[in-house]
């Protein structure tokens, strides 16, 4: 037995070492390895009739793989341009959402690690209450806000600095809003715990040793809040290239979120082997991505979990 | 030449006054050591000179230039953090040109700057750790090489060594001291709550209390005349003794008839008119010494340490009010002192007079 496994036995008992491992096993294996492995599955195989499954004809193919880049096959194009479009445009566009997230939270983070007092806790409950209202309602909300006749067309063709109302949803600044909007949260948090932990003096310090309030940013909090900031990023990149609910609510008709591609694969077409495939596609593009980001910040693996 | 000013500087947050009315003036090359109890300001009135903190009335001068509105770095002082607020990702080496990188100092000279401080502090097989990587004791030097690079006209240290266990402690101070002789043009303030660092490494002590100086002196001074009852006790360990009582004789030399039956006689003179006003007689435990005739103080003693060079008596108290027990530091080792009634006396020129908590000595 390795070392670590006989130390957490002796730690808590073997009948609880058990039961926790035993949980801790059916939660990754049951819950999220073998569905994965399944859907993983299901993207090398042809979409056949539930007759024909487990027939001569359901072989392991690339096919489905193959559509996403080339298309259908005999189809008018060379690639598949429409999906791609969307596929890296997702990628793009999640990447400016949690640039857009980092610069917002950064400032909210740090505040609220390294003032003193009450007002914290209030403020800190002011950022969480908003998310007991599900996400649906908030994109919505957010659609009265943004829409054609919502609050902010009326106001500002109103006060007539518009003539025309804009149309905020067309330009997907909705949809930026409302991703961005939806995960606050999970930058906020992670960088908020790693920076309340930097000792006050090292500001000072740096105060004292001349440095420019940018340049104590830059030299000291950052590299300090490093762990935090990408264990925020990653998250906020990871769901808002993953999310759903808000591109199907307030995006734009013409610009189309990856996933929803993956949805209407799964549901309209019923073709889960080809939304399986885009969905791996997906997965394995955003972790190839962040582990290639991580590289280049030098973020150790052992950083994200703090 | 006096390189330090304050003139009336005072501090409050909001409406709550911290300090006020500090007027002090440093000289060149002094090593000044704050101390008082916790929370009386020490740390606040360095900050203020820092500039890490803004200064709510009154001035301060560096070099007869006011500096109440200059940022930190341009005041030409340093400060060594208690907590050594050392930057964990970056080398000792990084750490220490920290402040010349900044200021845009040649790569060369940032360079010497950094190894002459490495050597003055014995920190050169350490360039290139990082702090964690490092004792308490190398940090705390990091620490100090980082104000070093610098060449400031003043330094200054908020509880350097509080951080460090007693020995550390000890060797740290001795290197403290042989840094100030080793650079005798520069001006240090050193916050403290340790009594021994304080004597041993101050020219000046300035003791802080009720938002104000007590008192300011050369440690010798504070302990041998300290002007009030607070630095009376505060100066000095087990504190001095206050016993309570009523003049009966003026002149060169004062009687005093103490509440507690004792008489006690004060080389400090007294006039006429002080006659039958109470006073309280402060005495230190170690200028006690047994007797047989005309005690200062008798009583049962109570409870005894013994650590060897000295042993501390502890009186019991006449009555159970608030008063400090009486304590005697006798020299040697006393055995068979505890339960018995034991006499002791002081000499005359070390029995201290206080009138409503100010020492009478002219
Ligand atoms: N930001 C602040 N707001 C209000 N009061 C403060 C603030 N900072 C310090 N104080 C008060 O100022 C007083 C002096 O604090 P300071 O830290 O200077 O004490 P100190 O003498 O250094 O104490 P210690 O020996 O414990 O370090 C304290 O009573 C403290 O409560
Ligand atoms: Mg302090």
């Amino acid at each position: 037995m390795p070392g670590f496994l006989k130390e957490f036995f002796n730690r808590n008992g073997t009948g609880m070492g058990l039961t926790i491992l035993l949980l801790v096993l059916f939660w990754t294996i049951g819950l999220i390895i073998l569905p994965q492995l399944s859907m993983l599955d299901f993207s090398f195989r042809p979409n056949l009739p539930p007759p024909e499954i487990g027939g001569p004809k359901d072989v392991y193919t690339l096919e489905n793989y193959q559509y996403l880049v080339y298309g259908p096959e005999g189809g008018s194009q060379d690639y598949n341009s429409v999906d791609l479009r969307v596929f890296f445009r997702t990628l793009i566009a999640a990447v400016c959402v949690t640039i857009f997230n980092l610069i917002l939270c950064y400032p909210i983070a740090y505040y609220l690690g390294q003032s003193k007092g009450n007002h914290i806790r209030i403020f800190a409950m002011m950022l969480i209450i908003p998310y007991w209202i599900n996400e649906i309602l908030r994109a919505f909300a957010l659609r009265i806000i943004f829409g054609e006749t919502g609050v902010l067309n009326t106001i500002f063709v109103g006060l007539g600095i518009w003539d025309t109302p804009f149309d905020f949803i067309r330009n997907d600044i909705a949809l930026y809003a409302g991703l961005g909007y939806a995960y606050i949260l999970l930058m906020i948090f992670p960088i908020y715990n790693v920076i309340e932990s930097l000792d006050h003096n090292q500001i000072e310090a740096a105060r004292d040793l001349g440095a420019p309030w940018w340049r104590i940013h830059w030299r000291v909090v950052i590299p300090y809040a490093k762990p935090g900031i990408s264990s925020g990023c990653t998250m906020v990149f990871m769901l808002s290239a993953g999310a759903l609910a808000a591109p199907q609510i307030l995006g734009g008709p013409s610009s189309l979120w990856f996933t929803q591609l993956i949805y209407q694969q799964f549901n309209d077409n019923n073709d889960w082997p080809q939304g399986a495939a885009y969905a791996i596609v997906l997965l394995v593009t955003c972790i190839l991505f962040v582990l290639a980001m991580m590289r280049l910040f030098k973020v150790n693996m052992g950083d994200i979990g703090k | 030449m006096s390189e330090l000013k304050l003139t009336d500087v005072a501090k409050t947050y909001g409406p709550v006054k911290v300090l006020k009315d500090i007027n002090l003036d440093i000289q060149t090359g002094e090593l000044i050591v704050f101390v008082g109890p916790s929370g009386c300001g020490k740390s606040t009135l360095l900050r203020m000179i820092a500039g890490l903190e803004k200064i709510s009335g009154g001035t301060l001068e560096i070099e007869g230039q006011v500096m109440n509105d200059v940022p930190p770095a341009q005041r030409g002082i340093a400060m060594v953090f208690q907590s050594y607020a050392l930057y964990p990702h970056m080398t000792v080496r990084e750490n220490m040109a920290f402040a010349l990188k900044i200021a845009k100092v040649p790569a060369a000279e940032i360079d010497a700057a950094v190894k002459r401080a490495a050597q003055i502090l014995q920190l050169e097989p350490f360039l290139d750790r990082l702090p964690k990587a490092l004792s308490g004791g190398q940090r705390q030097r990091v620490a100090i090489g980082r104000a070093i690079v610098r060449d400031p006209k003043v330094y200054l240290f908020d509880e350097p060594l509080s951080n460090l266990d007693a020995a550390l402690r000890v060797a740290t101070r001795i290197e403290i001291a042989r840094l100030k002789e080793a650079m005798p043009d520069s001006t240090m303030i050193y916050v403290t709550h340790d009594q021994v660092e304080a004597m041993t490494l101050a020219s000046r002590i300035v003791v802080l209390a009720n938002k104000g100086i007590a008192q300011v002196g050369t440690p010798l001074e504070l302990y041998e005349t300290p002007d009030n009852e607070f630095v009376a006790q505060f100066i000095g360990s087990p504190s001095m003794n206050l016993l309570p009582g009523k003049i009966t004789q003026t002149g060169p030399q004062t009687t005093v008839q103490l509440d507690g039956g004792g008489v006690a006689v004060s080389t400090i003179p007294t006039q006429p008119e002080d006659q039958g006003r109470s006073v309280n007689v402060g005495i230190r435990p170690e200028d006690f010494v047994l007797t047989e005739d005309a005690p200062v103080f008798q009583g049962c003693v109570d409870f005894t340490e013994a650590l060897g060079e000295v042993t501390l008596l502890y009186f019991a108290k006449e009555k159970d009010d608030a008063s400090e027990a009486v304590i005697a530091k006798l020299p040697g080792i006393q055995r068979n002192l505890r339960g018995q009634t034991v006499s002791v006396a002081a000499a005359p020129e070390k029995v201290h007079l206080f009138s409503n908590g100010q020492s009478m000595r002219p």
